[in-house]
Formats: C-alpha cells, structure tokens, sequence
C-alpha cells in the first residue's frame, strides 16, 4: 500500500516538474524544475528498490550535470530572456502526441512476460559482482572510463580561451 | 489496484514525449539538451523496471542504466561545453539562428 501512494505521488510531481521544465517562461526555473524532476526520479528507482541507482541519480544528476547546466545558464543569460518555440511547435506537439499513443497502445496490449520472484536487496553487491566479476560487464566499465576522459578533454578544450 | 510493470512504462512514456516535445519545440540551446536529459531519464526508468519485473535477479538492466548515466554525463559536459563555445564565438544560443551548415 505504501508502495501505491509513494508511487502516485512520485509520478506526479515528476511529470509536472517535466511540464514546467518545457512550459516555464524563465530558464533558470526550467533548469530548477529539472531538479525536482531528477529527484523524483531517483524515488522511482528507490520504489523498484533500485537502491545503488536512485543514490548514484542523486549524486550525478542532482548534484554535478544539474550544477553544470545551471553555470552554463549563468554563463549565457544576458542574451536570451526565455524560452521561446520555434514555429514547429503545433508539429512538435503533434509528434510527441503521437508517439505517447503508440507507446501507450503497445504496452497496454502486450502480455508481459512478469516474474514473481523477489527483487534482490540490496542491489550493490549484485551490481558489482556482475559490472567487475568474470562474464560480467568488465570491458563496457573500461570503454567507459576512456569515453570520461575523452569528454572531460574535449570540453577542457572546447571551451579554453584562444 | 497495484502497481504493475505498465504503470512504470506509462509514465516513462509520458516523461519522454514530454522531453521529445521540448526537444523538438524549443529555441534556447541548453533547454534542447535539458529535454534530452529528461528523456535519457525516461529511457532509464524503463530499463530499471523490465529489469524489476521481468528478469528480477539478473540486474542487467540496472547495469544499462548506469551505462547511460555515465554516457549522459559525458553528453551533458560536451554539449554544454559546445553551447559555451557558441556563444563566444556567435552570441546566440538560439538553435534557429545557429544555421551556418544550412544551406
């Protein structure tokens, strides 16, 4: 029951969060609204009892890429007041229409294939075993180390001063 | 009534086509990449719950998950760093007047 009403209330708030973040006139807001969007987010995991997910969501996404987006907004703000549409808003509502039926209808009408058994808790131990252990995940966890280290320089050297 | 594995994948859709829209809609350059951000996160809740519901102890689809958090974050500091790099050359971050490959 618990499960229920944590559920609702997380859903709601992250789905008006991510209508004011498309909605909201002031950027800055936008950016704050997406905050509380992430953080609902993360309680969604928590209710898929995602527990190594919902704190790493916390700490990547509500504390650095959030930080990140709002410096950018401090950085360019001067020039743009807004969040203006461009003219292909009736288009783009359209589309976004159109694809929520089509993903709504599929997941309706499919039978899925659910499991009963109990998810495992806590999840760290099983996550680690599988991103280091023998036939797990080892070589995507290095691509992924290089993939860090190639952004951080490219944005090192992206945004240097000529 | 409970929640099932379509609640999850409903409202995943419905953040993504909210994300989608902004994406397609907007002028402001960093909102683009906000919305991206919020369909990423979408994507992620999908996997978590066919991860819960459908294979409960393999955990794979909370390993992809984590692998597109860390391929966002990478997006996120690039994009941003491009969006930087705009504006001091040009300006603007309005994705409609940054049309120099237009032809």
């Amino acid at each position: 029951m618990g499960l229920e009403i944590a559920f609702w209330i997380l859903a709601v708030v992250g789905v008006v969060a991510a209508l004011a973040v498309v909605l909201l006139r002031n950027v800055f807001r936008a950016a704050l609204s997406l905050v509380l969007c992430l953080l609902s987010v993360a309680g969604i995991f928590v209710t898929l009892s995602a527990d190594f997910l919902a704190a790493a969501q916390v700490l990547i996404y509500v504390g650095g890429i959030s930080v990140l987006i709002i410096l950018a907004i401090m950085l360019t703000r001067d020039v743009q007041r807004g969040s203006p549409s461009n003219k292909l808003r009736i288009p783009a509502l359209i589309v976004a229409i159109l694809f929520l039926g089509a993903v709504g209808y599929a997941t309706t009408n499919t039978l899925w294939q659910v499991s009963g058994a109990a998810p495992v808790e806590p999840t760290t131990a099983g996550l680690a075993g599988k991103l280091f252990g023998s036939g797990g995940f080892i070589l995507p966890v290095e691509i992924a180390a290089v993939l860090l280290l190639a952004a951080i320089l490219g944005a090192i050297v992206l945004v240097r001063e000529k | 009534m409970s929640i099932g594995l379509e609640h999850y994948l409903i409202l995943s859709a419905i953040l993504f086509s909210i994300g989608l829209y902004g994406v397609l809609a907007k002028r402001n350059a960093i909102i683009i990449l906000i919305c991206i951000e919020l369909m990423l996160n979408a994507v992620n809740i999908t996997m978590v719950a066919f991860s819960r519901y459908i294979v409960p102890l393999l955990l794979t689809g909370q390993i992809f998950a984590i692998f597109i958090i860390v391929v966002a974050a990478a997006e996120a500091a690039v994009g941003l760093a491009i969006i930087i790099a705009i504006y001091r050359n040009r300006e603007t971050i309005d994705a409609t007047k940054v049309d120099l490959m237009k032809w």
